[in-house]
C-alpha cells in the first residue's frame, strides 16, 4: 500500500480552505500550518500564467527527514506515510533542515510537527481533512498500488509533476498540470 | 439637534474591567430573563447550523472536542449550497466564536465633563434607554423616522420590530452598495431577479463569461464548486478583467479590458451576435420583445468601434462572441454580484441580460435555471400599521426603479436639509459596519451626528460601534437559534441553525433583544412565541417536520411544487414584464423615463499620475467582518496594493514597501499599505482587497493593518435608475515618504 495525493492546479483557486481545515482537524496552533498555498506567476502583462497549488509534506519514499533523525522519532509507517512520534522527538531540527520542501515546523510544545495525511481519518476509511473540505474538489487521495483508487485513475489520465524531483526523494505528492 | 457625537474606542475601558463587569451583570441579567439558556445545547455529538460568515448560508455540522469546546465545522452533504464542503471562511467560522476581542456586555454612551465614553450596562438598562428614546422620537417625529440597516440573520427580528412600530425604513446595503443594479436589470428584462444563491446553472454550462467577477476570489461556495465541475467537464471560461484574476488564470480567453469600458464590449458582442446571425432565432422570435429596435440600436457598435474604447482587439471580440454562440444555450454571461461600479450599472447589467436573451440561455440547461424556495408559514400576529411617510418622497423623480429601501438614501435623508421633511432621528444597525460599507464616509458621519439615537447590534467592536449610543453584544451564530433557511435553489430545501454552545460572555441572540424591546414598546403581540425554538418547532410542524427532526438531519429537501428547472421545448412562458415577453427593449425603463436600450457613455479617466482604484475580495475574508477572526487572520492579516511593474519603476516602488494612497480629493489612507508589484494588474489601475485598515484598537489583531478602500472612495456615481452607489470612479496616487510613522505589521 502506498498512499499518495494528487492536486489539480487547473482547479485550485488558492482559497486556503485546506489550511484552515487542517488546523481545526489537527489542533494546529494559530500561527503555524501543516499545509499552505503557493502561487507561481510567469510572463508579462497580458501574456500571463499563474499556477496555484496546495503544498504539504511529500511523504517521500526516500525521506531525508527519516534518515537524519537521531532518535527515530521520524519514521515511515504502513502505507508510506511519514510520521513523527512527539515523545521521541527532541526538537533538534535536523529534519527541518533536511526537508527540501520546508514541510516541517517546530511545534510550541517542543517537538517537530507536520502533515500526517490525516492518518487517524484514513485508518477509519475517511479522506484527509484537506481533501474532504476542498470546495473545488481539486485534491485526490488514495493508494497507488490500487489501480482503481481515484488517485491512480487521475494520475493515469492526466499529466502530472512532483516538486524538486532532482532531490531524489520520490515524493508521494503529485500536481496535475 | 443632537449633541456632537464623538467616536469612542471601546478600548477606553481595559479588557479586565469589561470582564469583571460582565460577571457582575450576569446575575442581574439572569433575573430578568432566561433568554440566554438554550435548552437544545448539546454537550457531545454534532449540532446543525448554517453559516453566518457570509450570505451564502451553507449548512453544516458543528463538532466539539472532548472538553465540550467548539472544535470544527464541517459541511452538510445534503445541502445544495455547499454539498458537504465549507469554504475557508465557513471552516474558520470557529474563530468568530473563540475571538477574545468580541463585544462582551451592553454599553451605553455617557458624557462626563464634556468627555464622552461608554459605560457597561445591564440589558435592562440598555433596553429601557432605547425604548425611551424610540418613544420620544415616535411622538415628536413619527415612527417612520426610525430606520434599520441590516445584514444577516438577526435583521429579521428587528425588521418585525420596525414594521410593528410603523416604520417601513428597512435597508440592506447588499442592495444599493452591491447587487441592486443586476436585480433591477434582470427584472426589467426577464421579469425575474437573479436572487442569492444565483440561479446560474454553472454545473452544466459549456461557456462561462465573467465580467469583473472574480469567482474563486469571491468564495461563493456553490458557485465556485460548480465552476470547478464545469472545468472538469471541459467548459470554456471567458474572463473580462483589467486584472489577471485567479479565474483569468483558468480561462480560455482573458480580455484585459481598459477599466470602466465594459458596456462598450457588451454592445459590440451584441452587435456581432446579431450581425453574424449567431443568436437563437426561435427563442428570440418566441420569447422576446423589441429585437428590431435592438438591432438598429447596435448597428454601428462594431468590434472596431469597441476596440478604440476597450483596447480589446476586434478579432478577440468576434472570437469570444462565437465561442459563446457555439456553446449556446449552455452559456452564462454571468451577471456578477457586486456591480455598483460607475453609476450606469443598471444599463450595463441590462446589456448582460440582453446578451443572455439573444443566446437563449435563460431557462435553459447550462444557462439560468428556475429556482424554487420553500414556503414556511409565519407566526400569526396583528397586521402591521400603515406607515404614513416614506423615504421616497424625499427624492422626487429619483431612483424610480428601486424596489427596496436604499441604505444610502436613508443616510442622505438623515442629514438635516431645509428641503427635506422626514429627517431620520434614530438608526438601528444590525450586523453591518456602515462606516466601511457606505461610500463617502464623511457623509455617513454627518448623518450620524444628526441622530438622536444610534443602536448597534454586532458581535465585534466594529467602527460603527464607536459611534453608537447603545451597543448590544450579539452572540455568534454558533450560540443561537435563527430562522429556518428557506432560500432558493434547484430543489426547495430548509436548513436549521441551532446553538452548539451557550452564549459566551454577556451576549444574547437578536431574537431575544428585539422581543425585549417589543415588550417595552407594547408591541409584544408581534412576537407571539417567547422562545424562538418554540416558534421554529411550530413552523416546522406545519410542514410535516419538527425541531427534533431538524436537530437530527440539519437539512431537509422537498420536491419541487411547480415548473421544471428549465423551459420545456416550445413551452409557452409568460414573463412578468409589461409585455409578457423578455424585453430586449425595456418598456418599464422607458415608461419611467430611462433609456429603454443601454447606451455607452465614457467615464472619467484618471488624471496624470493617478490610477483607478479597483477593489475586490480575498477567498478567506468576508468584507471587514472577518478581519479580526484568529483563524482567518492567520491566512491573511493585511491587504496590499497591486501595482504594475512599469508603474512601480516610475515611482521607485518595490514589493513589501509601505506607502500611503491619496485620492483625487486629497483623502489620504488612514494607515499605510504594503506594495505588491505584479504583472497581474494593468498599468492604469491599482487593486486592493476590501475590508482592511480597521481603526478601532479593540480589534487587536487587525487594527491598523492595511488600508481601507472605503476610506478612499469619496466620489460616488449614483445610478439614476435605482440609486446604486458606483464606487469605481476614484483615483489614487502614491505617497512614499512615511517618516515618523509607525507601521503595524
Amino acid at each position: 500500500m502506498r498512499y499518495a495525493m494528487a492536486i489539480d492546479t487547473k482547479k485550485c483557486v488558492g482559497c486556503s480552505d485546506c489550511v484552515v481545515a487542517c488546523q481545526t482537524e489537527n489542533n494546529v496552533p494559530i500561527g503555524y500550518c501543516r499545509d499552505w498555498v503557493v502561487e507561481v506567476m510567469d510572463g508579462t502583462y497580458p501574456q500571463l500564467e499563474v499556477e496555484l497549488r496546495s503544498e504539504r509534506c511529500n511523504h517521500c519514499e526516500n525521506a531525508p527527514c527519516v534518515r537524519c533523525c537521531p532518535t527515530g522519532a521520524s519514521h515511515i509507517v504502513d502505507g508510506g506515510i511519514v510520521l513523527v512520534t512527539p515523545n521521541k522527538c527532541i526538537g533538534c531540527g535536523a529534519c527541518i533542515a533536511s526537508c527540501p520542501y520546508d514541510a516541517r515546523y517546530p511545534h510550541p510544545k517542543g517537538y517537530v510537527d507536520k502533515c500526517t495525511f490525516c492518518i487517524h481519518r484514513v485508518n477509519q476509511g475517511m479522506k484527509p481533512a484537506c481533501v474532504s473540505v476542498c470546495p473545488t474538489k481539486c485534491m485526490y487521495f488514495g493508494d497507488l498500488d490500487d489501480p482503481n483508487s481515484e488517485v491512480s485513475i487521475v494520475l493515469k489520465k492526466r499529466k502530472s509533476k512532483t516538486l524538486i524531483p532532482e532531490a531524489g526523494t520520490k515524493p508521494h505528492l503529485y500536481f496535475l498540470i | 439637534m443632537a449633541t456632537r457625537r464623538q467616536f469612542i474606542r471601546i478600548s477606553a475601558m481595559g479588557a479586565g474591567a469589561v470582564m469583571a463587569g460582565a460577571a457582575g451583570l450576569r446575575l442581574l441579567a439572569s433575573e430578568i430573563t432566561d433568554g440566554r439558556k438554550a435548552s437544545y445545547v448539546a454537550l457531545t455529538g454534532r449540532t446543525p447550523t448554517y453559516c453566518e460568515v457570509c450570505f451564502w448560508k451553507c449548512a453544516g455540522w458543528v463538532y466539539k472536542d472532548e472538553k465540550g469546546s467548539i472544535k470544527k465545522i464541517i459541511g452538510n452533504s445534503e445541502d445544495q449550497n455547499c454539498n458537504g464542503r465549507f469554504c475557508p471562511r465557513g471552516t474558520g467560522g470557529v474563530g468568530m466564536y473563540h475571538d477574545e476581542d468580541r463585544l462582551k456586555t451592553p454599553l451605553i454612551r455617557t458624557e462626563e465633563r464634556g468627555k464622552q465614553s461608554f459605560r457597561e450596562a445591564s440589558w435592562e438598562e440598555a433596553f429601557d434607554y432605547i425604548a425611551e428614546k424610540i418613544k420620544v422620537i415616535s411622538a415628536e417625529h413619527g415612527p417612520e423616522c426610525i430606520a434599520l440597516f441590516t445584514h444577516g440573520s438577526g435583521g429579521k427580528y428587528f425588521s418585525t420590530l420596525l414594521k410593528a412600530m410603523g416604520s417601513p425604513h428597512i435597508a440592506a446595503p447588499s442592495y444599493a452598495q452591491c447587487r441592486g443594479p443586476r436585480e433591477v436589470a434582470f427584472q426589467a428584462t426577464f421579469g425575474e431577479t437573479i436572487e442569492s444563491p444565483e440561479r446560474t446553472d454553472i454545473r452544466d454550462t459549456r461557456c462561462l463569461v465573467l465580467i469583473g467577477s472574480h469567482l474563486g476570489e469571491n468564495m461563493h461556495n456553490g458557485q465556485v464548486q460548480e465552476m470547478s465541475d464545469a472545468i472538469d467537464k471541459g467548459a470554456s471560461i471567458i474572463t473580462v478583467d483589467p486584472r489577471f484574476s485567479t479565474v483569468a488564470g483558468k480561462s480560455k480567453f482573458w480580455l484585459p479590458i481598459k477599466p470602466a469600458t465594459d458596456l462598450a464590449l457588451l454592445l459590440a458582442w451584441i452587435n456581432v451576435i446579431i450581425n453574424e446571425e449567431l443568436y437563437d432565432k426561435a427563442y428570440v422570435e418566441k420569447y422576446t420583445y423589441g429585437f428590431e429596435y435592438l438591432k438598429a440600436h447596435v448597428k454601428n457598435m462594431t468590434p472596431e468601434w469597441a476596440y478604440g474604447i476597450t483596447t480589446i482587439d476586434p478579432t478577440m471580440i468576434r472570437e469570444t462572441a462565437r465561442e459563446m454562440a457555439n456553446a449556446a444555450p449552455a452559456v452564462i454571461v454571468h451577471p456578477g454580484r457586486h456591480v455598483t461600479w460607475y453609476g450606469d450599472d443598471t444599463q450595463r447589467l441590462r446589456a448582460v441580460a440582453i446578451l443572455n436573451a439573444l443566446l437563449g440561455s435563460w431557462g435553459r440547461r447550462g444557462g439560468f435555471y428556475r429556482p424554487e424556495s420553500f414556503e414556511l408559514p409565519e407566526p400569526v400576529h396583528p397586521p402591521y400599521p400603515t406607515p404614513k411617510r416614506s423615504w421616497r418622497t424625499e427624492f422626487p423623480d429619483l431612483y424610480k426603479m428601486a424596489d427596496t429601501v436604499l441604505a444610502n438614501g436613508l443616510c442622505d435623508a438623515t442629514i438635516p436639509d431645509p428641503s427635506r421633511h422626514c429627517q431620520f432621528q434614530g438608526w438601528i444597525v444590525n450586523g453591518t459596519n456602515l462606516i466601511e460599507t457606505l461610500p463617502n464616509q464623511e457623509n455617513t458621519l454627518k448623518a450620524i451626528q444628526a441622530l438622536q439615537l444610534l443602536v448597534v447590534i454586532d458581535t465585534m467592536p466594529m467602527e460603527i460601534t464607536g459611534w453608537a449610543d447603545v451597543v448590544l453584544p450579539e452572540c455568534t451564530y454558533l450560540e443561537r437559534f435563527d430562522d429556518i433557511r428557506v432560500g432558493p435553489h434547484r430543489r426547495p430545501q430548509i436548513a436549521l441553525r441551532a446553538p452548539a454552545a451557550e452564549p459566551m460572555y454577556d451576549t444574547r441572540p437578536a431574537f431575544w433583544m428585539a422581543r425585549e424591546l417589543a415588550k417595552r414598546l407594547d408591541l409584544i403581540d408581534y412576537f407571539p412565541f417567547e422562545k424562538l425554538e418554540d416558534q421554529l418547532d411550530w413552523q416546522l410542524k406545519q410542514v410535516g417536520s419538527s425541531l427534533e427532526e431538524m436537530m437530527r438531519i440539519g437539512v431537509k429537501t422537498f420536491d419541487r411544487s411547480y415548473d421544471d428547472l428549465y423551459f420545456a421545448p416550445d413551452e409557452d412562458v409568460e414573463f412578468y414584464t409589461p409585455t409578457g415577453k423578455i424585453e430586449l427593449y425595456s418598456t418599464s425603463l422607458e415608461e419611467a423615463g430611462y433609456d429603454p436600450l443601454p447606451k455607452y457613455t465614457a467615464h472619467e479617466e484618471p488624471p496624470p499620475g493617478f490610477y483607478r482604484l479597483n477593489y475586490g475580495r480575498a477567498p478567506m475574508h468576508t468584507f471587514s467582518r472577518t478581519s479580526n477572526n484568529p483563524n482567518l487572520t492567520d491566512l491573511m492579516d493585511e491587504n496590499s496594493v497591486w501595482v504594475n511593474p512599469r508603474v512601480a519603476k516610475e515611482w521607485g516602488l518595490s514589493t513589501g514597501q509601505y506607502i500611503h494612497l491619496v485620492n483625487q480629493d486629497g483623502k489620504r489612507s488612514e494607515f499605510p499599505i504594503k506594495v505588491r508589484v505584479t504583472e497581474r494588474i494593468r498599468w492604469d489601475s491599482v487593486y486592493m482587497v476590501h475590508g482592511f485598515g480597521h481603526d478601532d484598537k479593540r480589534l487587536r489583531r487587525c487594527y491598523g493593518k492595511g488600508a481601507s478602500d472605503t476610506n478612499l472612495i469619496t466620489k460616488v456615481h449614483v445610478d439614476p435608475v435605482m440609486g446604486g452607489t458606483g464606487m469605481r470612479g476614484n483615483f489614487v496616487t502614491f505617497v512614499t515618504d512615511l517618516s515618523g510613522e509607525e507601521v503595524m505589521s
